[in-house]
């Protein structure tokens, strides 16, 4: 239960940090609503459903990489990763609570996002929802780790989309079919593999990503 | 405590620390000195475990929750207060009375009075206090300390004084600083690096 008490204390730290300097939320939001703007106006009157699913599902991934970009700010600026490695918690705590964070994030853009994708595009349906909160968990897992990987390094700004889109290629394959296929259960049940599998090596190999 | 042999540190071509060997027993105080650049902050990381040796060998015979380190920056949040900073690091450490704790040593560093200011207001004497508030947090049995008097005013040094004192005859210390004179009169070892 020390392990959960843990991953809760960094949790809610992320979400009090945010809630104070109100620097990542915001300007996800931001984008993806002015993303959806700009394609409500770029795509001709007469394009396809499937097109705008595709355009809806790009909006979200680069909200997530903003909002990636910026999850260990704080932690790089400050030198404050130092401490959270030196705590005797299990360091793979530092990652859940940070990938719950953005977690949050991510839903709190979505909230914002779904609705407008509705208004401008076409209404949305269960499979759409589904792929989406199954992306998210993908998203957290994968972008939280690549997203300390990078933090690193000082091409960071760089380094993250790099290693983050090849590996969200499956997330988008998934997130696209259970959005538009008749039959969306196979495509969420690929995001379901995608989260378990990605979500146990990235929780298995924080540490290394964070020690020397 | 600690033991090292032929220990060496680089950073691509660059080698910060050549061939440093030394003995660390229980409740040493060993004083490290040189130049900038000599490789002092590097030891205390290579220490601390935030660094890995390139070569030689290492041993620190103390598990992670007992280690209190004090680096160059103050390790805290500059959006959290004073005291949610601490009570963060008192959760980790699983300190059974972190609320009794984490106030015992804002008021000893003289901090009680700002606990609820955001660490990001205050001035480096005080972020200083606030980073030896979080070294001392959890009792620790090894205390890595680099330049611990680095920003202190007159007050917060004397209180520096007087907490090492209190503390040199129950911890084993590790600290670095190009100003030994006042750490002297603790010291029981030295290690000049070039």
């Amino acid at each position: 239960m020390t392990y959960f008490a843990d991953v809760g204390a960094l949790a809610r730290k992320d979400l009090l940090l945010e809630l104070r300097a109100r620097d990542t939320l915001p300007a996800m939001l931001l984008f993806v609503v002015s993303t959806l703007v700009v394609f409500h106006f770029v795509l001709p009157a007469e394009s396809s459903d499937l097109a705008a699913t595709g355009l809806l599902w790009v909006a979200l991934l680069f909200t997530a990489l903003l909002g990636l970009s910026r999850s260990f700010a704080a932690e790089r600026e400050q030198g404050v990763i130092d401490g959270l490695v030196l705590a005797p918690s299990d360091r793979s705590a530092i990652w859940l609570g940070k990938a719950l964070s953005i977690l949050a994030f991510l839903g709190l853009a979505e909230v914002i996002a779904l609705p407008a994708y509705a208004l401008f595009f076409r209404p949305v349906d269960a499979g759409l929802v589904g792929g989406v909160v199954l992306a998210d968990v993908g998203i957290a897992a994968v972008g939280t780790l690549l997203a300390a990987m990078a933090t690193a390094s000082r091409a960071r700004e760089l380094l993250l989309p790099l290693l983050f889109l090849p590996l969200a290629i499956p997330i988008v394959i998934g997130g696209v079919g259970a959005s538009v296929s008749g039959e969306p259960a196979r495509y969420l049940g690929l995001l379901g593999l995608y989260d378990a599998l990605f979500a146990i090596i990235c929780w298995a190999s924080f540490e290394y990503v964070v020690t020397e | 405590m600690i033991h090292a042999r032929a220990l060496e540190k680089r950073y691509g071509d660059k080698r910060i620390l050549r061939g440093v060997s030394l003995d660390v027993g229980t409740e040493d105080f060993l004083l490290v000195t040189g130049p900038n650049g000599s490789g002092k902050t590097t030891l205390l990381r290579l220490c601390a475990g935030l660094a890995a040796p390139s070569r030689g060998e290492l041993s620190v015979g103390v598990e992670r929750g007992r280690l209190g380190y004090l680096g160059h920056e103050p390790l805290v949040y500059r959006e959290l207060t004073a005291h949610e900073n601490l009570d963060l690091y008192g959760r980790l450490y699983r300190i059974a009375e972190r609320r009794e704790r984490t106030g015992m040593l804002l008021e000893r560093f003289g901090l009680w009075d700002a606990r609820h200011a955001r660490a990001g207001s205050f001035s480096r004497g005080m972020l200083q206090r606030l980073a030896l508030c979080r070294t001392l947090l959890h009792e620790p049995s090894l205390l890595l300390l680099d330049e611990p008097y680095s920003g202190l005013d007159d007050e917060g040094e004397r209180l520096l004084d007087r907490e090492l004192a209190e503390r040199v005859a129950r911890a084993t210390f590790v600290v670095a600083t190009h100003e030994p004179e006042r750490l002297e009169q603790f010291a029981s070892a030295r290690l000049a690096l070039a």
